[in-house]
């Protein structure tokens, strides 16, 4: 609410752009025409800004750290695995998940267009879809990992996943050092969107301690 | 086709600069949001599929494809894919003023408030049976075909050509190039690793993979 507030004064302070008449207008006509139905409109917007997001692949992850059985599970078959968890639908139909270790670190691309595991992550970050990551990832996969903050060594192998199929990753990151005996929901709180598509590890507990 | 949004291994785009992960939105404007749920309200109308989605928005200009933000590439699809799919004229998006009613069974799939909370939590799998039995086995030695096609592909150009080895059959999947042709046949899905070395030579990230999701007919035996 407050937000369509805002953004009522914001239409009153300056005019709005060409995008913004032509989206206003697109959708007027739609409506009018009733090909859709704007509350649906609403409805899919705010399920995608409120209950679809990486906090439930943060789940998933805390999952199979606690439970081997699960994560056993997840790695031969991610889609039963994560439906079991009730994440399914669009963009998360066929899931595989991929586990760092200490020799082998993933990271996962779309060189294609910007395919990304809706269910589990939500909608992808900008920069996943920009040009610069699209273009990179798959040729310069550690430059790429040191942009975002993590060095890795030569002996570590980088698997990069392209995915250009209807197949979609969900990386598993490495169980952080110093949480044994920590609830699902701790464990949660250290896996980062970001450590699910690869471009960081885990947040360590001495990280979440100071950030909070 | 050879798009501009074929970018795998493309030079020049500059770093990456992500925006911290705690600071950015689901959505950057209100006119993003809005044009997300037209796609999907308007995809569930089912005069297209996700293919010819794609293909929409890769058939546009080069240079437009890459000057764009992205959901400017999502209205300019949508556009494209109403007005050719015929449920509005060109007319109607110039004026945003309907002239003529909509195809009764059009409306029927219309995605009505009620029916959103399903639809979000309820895919459409891409699995479906091939008429021919898979041609590889995960180890086999396999090449991506250097083949250009005009229409809608998913061989990314940086593979063509190149030698791997099949990680992953996952049986089979629709078939993209035809999808977006509205065929819809199944074909065999293969999961394939490429060395770095093989694909960028000796620009390549040393110790590093790539696996690709490739169908049978962009495969050939090695």
């Amino acid at each position: 609410m407050s937000e369509q507030h805002h953004h009522h004064d914001h239409d009153h302070t300056e005019p709005p752009s060409d995008l913004v008449l032509r989206v206003k207008a697109l959708e007027s006509l739609l409506v009018e025409k009733g090909l859709v139905d704007p509350t649906a409109i609403d409805l899919l917007i705010d399920a995608y800004e409120t209950k679809i997001g990486p906090r439930n692949g943060a789940r998933v992850v805390a999952h199979a750290w606690a439970d081997p059985v699960f994560k056993e599970w997840l790695l031969r078959d991610a889609t039963a695995a994560i439906a079991s968890l009730g994440y399914t639908g669009r963009q998360g139909e066929h899931m595989k998940v991929v586990e760092n270790t200490p020799q082998v670190h993933n990271l996962v691309v779309c060189t294609l267009c910007s395919c990304y595991p809706w269910p589990v992550l939500g909608l992808p970050p900008v920069w996943y879809k920009s040009a610069p990551y699209r273009s990179r990832a798959v040729a310069d996969p550690r430059g790429v990992l040191k942009e975002f903050g993590m060095p890795l060594c030569d002996d570590v192998e980088i698997r990069v996943w392209d995915s250009t199929s209807e197949v979609r990753f969900l990386v598993l990151p490495e169980r952080p050092a110093g949480t044994d005996g920590w609830s699902e929901e701790q464990l949660a709180a250290l896996v980062t969107r970001n450590a699910m598509i690869g471009v960081e590890q885990a947040k360590s507990p001495q990280e979440v301690a100071e950030a909070s | 086709m050879n798009g501009g949004h074929d970018l795998g291994g493309m030079h020049g785009f500059g770093p990456i600069n992500a925006e911290p992960e705690a600071e950015e939105p689901v959505f950057h404007a209100e006119w993003e949001k809005r044009v997300f749920g037209l796609l999907r309200a308007v995809g569930a109308l089912r005069q297209w599929n996700g293919d010819m989605s794609r293909h929409a928005r890769e058939r546009q200009h080069p240079v437009d494809y890459l000057r764009h933000s992205y959901y400017e590439n999502w209205l300019a699809g949508l556009e494209k894919l109403l007005v050719e799919k015929e449920l509005v004229t060109a007319e109607e998006l110039l004026s945003g003023k309907a002239s003529q009613p909509a195809d009764e069974d059009v409306l029927k799939h219309l995605l009505r408030a009620e029916k959103v909370a399903d639809a979000v939590i309820h895919g459409s799998s891409a699995a479906m049976p091939a008429d021919a039995s898979p041609r590889f086995r995960p180890g086999d030695r396999v090449r991506a075909l250097n083949r250009h096609p005009a229409g809608h592909t998913r061989e990314p150009r940086y593979v063509r050509g190149r030698a791997g080895v099949v990680h992953e059959h996952y049986g089979a999947h629709v078939f993209p190039d035809l999808s977006a042709e509205g065929v819809r046949v199944g074909r065999h899905l293969y999961c394939v690793r490429f060395e770095a070395s093989e694909l960028w030579g000796e620009n390549a990230d040393g110790n590093s993979a790539v696996y690709v999701d490739l169908w049978d007919d962009y495969l050939e035996p090695v």
